[in-house]
């Protein structure tokens, strides 16, 4: 009998419950190729290309374009022309029942972030995959979160002890960031690596995370097994001053959207909730005044204060960096003429957060520096 | 972040307020509860145990169970907000507050004002409004009309537990006198509200939903229910934008201008009595300012003229819902476009 291949509501990091069909890409009859984009996933943050894990027709559309479905819900399913009308009814009417069924037992739901107290104040940190295994340590970057890493963690838990930290002044850490320039917010890091009993991780920083990655690097090189950049501020003067001083001022939605929508390649990933989202963490006691102390401290007058570039001069730790190449916020020019050592990765259709629009990718060059695949 | 109740969204803005500024304290009858009776110290936390907890962490001194005279203790808030003190008063019932309309109007709006702006008067009254609850028309009206016509008042109607904590501090933080309105029925409403505290700044509406068609504009409870309508008007092919304007005074009539400038249709849902309410007055100022991007009538959608029933069949009916909302959404719908009669 030919295989009927279900395809499931896909799970875009580890806060998605559930997610929306926002258009289908292909339709019944048509035949689809694994990797190729089939929908458009909508979730409360962001929409997404949904790429087809399987090769073959897709014979049904079980989940019509607007309708919210839980994660690994039925969203249609792909079969050869060989298998008839009913065997696919039937196949839909027993995974319906079996998915049911699962969902009513799995009341257990995946762990959330969790506060660590640590010698610089409470620190939010996100953690995921088996206890024993190395360390990947993610830091985001200036207004980020924890979340910015929601596409890729998942992927690197299955062989990485994976650990997304909010910085201070971010998230669900403390507001109180005392020492608000690179060096300052890696010894934050470094602060909350000890709560955690981590002697030493692969990091993974993103934008000023990028710059605070350096930093610990050059503040404590035996703690770090590896670096990966991605869009680093600290390779060079330039940054974005109208983004920096926006976002600190925005306090509407119609003032923060084409700001967000700069970060990226695509602006129509940003949706209603993630602006709504990053409203919420700006209204919160002491942000603001965190965030005009960091962005004065690091990008005074619209420049980056401070050059990190020496840090890859030595091949002592692999290091490799990551760009968009139409990122709006640092120029991606900032990766070229790096030391021969540091491996360079550049995407034709990404902004500033490859790690959100080119999840897997990035996930793969992640797991490849940090040793082996995923 | 977890999911709180608006009443524990308002019990944790007022205990996160106190612990932040020593001159915040909270006044109102049985607030705490059983104060010179035998039993249970902190009984009550207010008619529906909204202030439950307070008095122990912060004890009688900020804590102040009143007697039953609205009049005295709205009075004397108002007078120790002008002496230095931030209080929060709770007058149970916006039905009673007729008795102490001199303090309110006459004197803690007026402060600021009659001493040349050297006075300010960091008051707020915390008071529950609305119907469905079957509590008869003497509890059950929605009179924030009343206040928002009153200059120097600043008026606030939150509308889920998130919007509720927010502009509490903020109520709280101001220098001006707020009166913070809190629909009953919605007590027992939950969602994510963050734990630590934030502010909601006063006078900028909250776009629930952005939409082409029709801008819909809610207040308190009834955002809830435009959303459902919204939902379900969605489904027909009608895309609505609703805003909840947070507080009437000050007013965001600039969101709510850009809006029906996009969608050239504006229904507006009060659930206060239908003369004189928010409805009939951002009514008249968008025909005056922007007569000339309307494609249909304005529609308003609120209660008949009578005090609440207390029969529950016609309290029901009294009260405007989603199907009432979606029904006048499609009435500006059908009525033919300037673009249409030409």
């Amino acid at each position: 009998m030919a295989a009927i291949l279900p395809l499931t509501m896909p799970k875009f990091g580890l806060a998605m419950t559930e997610g929306m069909v926002a258009a289908w890409q292909k339709q019944p009859g048509e035949t689809i190729r694994q990797g190729e984009e089939i929908a458009d996933i909508e979730t409360s943050k962001i929409t997404s290309a949904y790429e087809s894990p399987v090769s073959g027709k897709l014979r049904r559309q079980v989940l019509e374009a607007g309708m919210m479905a839980p994660v690994g819900a039925l969203i249609g399913v792909v079969a050869d022309d060989a298998v008839p009308d009913a065997d696919i009814d039937a196949f839909v009417a027993d995974f319906q029942s079996r998915f049911a069924a699962s969902q009513a037992e799995a009341g257990a739901a995946a762990a959330g972030p969790e506060r660590v107290e640590t010698a610089q104040g409470t620190a939010q940190v996100l953690a995921a995959g088996p206890a024993e295994a190395p360390v990947i340590l993610f830091i985001h970057g200036f207004g980020g979160d924890l979340n910015n890493w929601m596409f890729l963690q998942p992927a690197l838990a299955e062989r990485f002890r994976t650990i997304a930290l909010d910085l201070p002044g971010h998230g669900g850490s403390t507001k109180q960031v005392s020492a608000p320039d690179a060096a300052g917010l890696a010894g934050f890091v470094l602060a909350a690596m000890d709560a955690l009993g981590i002697s030493a991780a692969h990091l993974v920083g993103h934008s000023m995370g990028g710059a605070v990655a350096l930093a610990m690097a050059e503040a404590s090189a035996e703690r770090v097994l590896s670096l990966s950049l991605i869009s680093p501020a600290g390779l060079g003067p330039e940054i974005n001053r109208g983004y920096i001083e926006g976002f600190i001022e925005a306090r509407r939605g119609k003032h923060l959207t084409p700001l967000l929508q700069s970060l990226f390649a695509d602006p129509t990933l940003v949706g209603q909730d993630m602006v709504e989202t990053v409203l919420r963490y700006k209204r919160l006691d002491g942000v603001e005044a965190a965030l005009r102390a960091i962005a004065s401290a690091q990008f005074p007058d619209g420049r980056q204060a401070a050059s990190l570039r020496a840090v890859l001069d030595t091949p002592r730790t692999p290091a490799q960096v990551i760009w968009g190449r139409r990122d709006a916020i640092i120029p991606a020019a900032h990766a070229e003429n790096l030391p021969a050592h540091v491996r360079v990765t550049l995407f034709d259709e990404a902004g500033h957060m490859a790690q959100m629009e080119r999840p897997a990718d990035t996930a793969e060059r992640i797991a490849s520096l940090a040793g082996g695949g995923i | 972040m977890s999911k709180k109740s608006f009443r524990q969204a308002i019990n944790e803005a007022l205990a996160q307020e106190m612990e932040r500024d020593p001159r915040v304290v909270i006044m109102g009858e049985d607030i705490a509860g059983g104060l010179g009776a035998p039993g249970e110290d902190d009984a009550w936390g207010g008619v529906l145990g909204v202030t439950k907890g307070l008095m122990g962490k912060f004890g009688r001194e900020r804590v102040l169970d009143t007697p039953i005279t609205e009049s005295g203790f709205i009075g004397a808030a108002a007078g120790a907000a002008l002496r230095g003190l931030r209080p929060v008063a709770e007058l149970m019932f916006v039905d009673f507050m007729g008795v102490c309309f001199d303090q309110i109007f006459n004197q803690a709006a007026k402060f600021r004002y009659m001493f040349g702006g050297k006075a300010t008067t960091p008051l707020v009254i915390r008071t529950m409004f609305g119907a469905g609850f079957r509590a008869a028309s003497q509890h059950s009206q929605c009179l924030y009309p009343i206040f928002t016509h009153i200059p120097g008042l600043k008026v606030v109607i939150p509308s889920s537990p998130y919007e509720a904590k927010g502009l509490l501090i903020q109520a709280i933080r101001d220098d001006d006198p707020v009166v913070f309105f809190e629909h009953k029925v919605m007590y027992d409403v939950e969602e994510e509200v963050p734990d630590e505290p934030y502010a909601i700044p006063f006078g900028e509406a909250r776009f629930v939903r952005e939409g082409e068609d029709v801008t819909i504009v809610a207040f308190g409870r009834m955002v809830t229910m435009a959303s459902q309508a919204a939902e379900a008007l969605a489904k027909e092919g009608v895309s609505c934008s609703v805003i909840d304007p947070r507080t009437t005074s000050p007013l965001d009539l600039p969101s709510i201008l850009e809006s029906v400038r996009e969608t050239g249709r504006l229904v507006l849902v009060d659930e206060a009595s239908p003369r004189c309410n928010l409805a009939t007055d951002i009514s008249a100022q968008v025909a005056e300012q922007a007569f000339d991007a309307l494609k249909a009538p304005i529609r308003m959608v609120s209660p008949p003229h009578t005090p609440v029933p207390f029969a529950p069949a016609l309290e029901d009916e009294f009260v405007p819902n989603a199907e009432k909302i979606a029904a006048a959404v499609r009435a500006t719908m059908r009525a033919p476009s300037k673009q249409a009669a030409e």
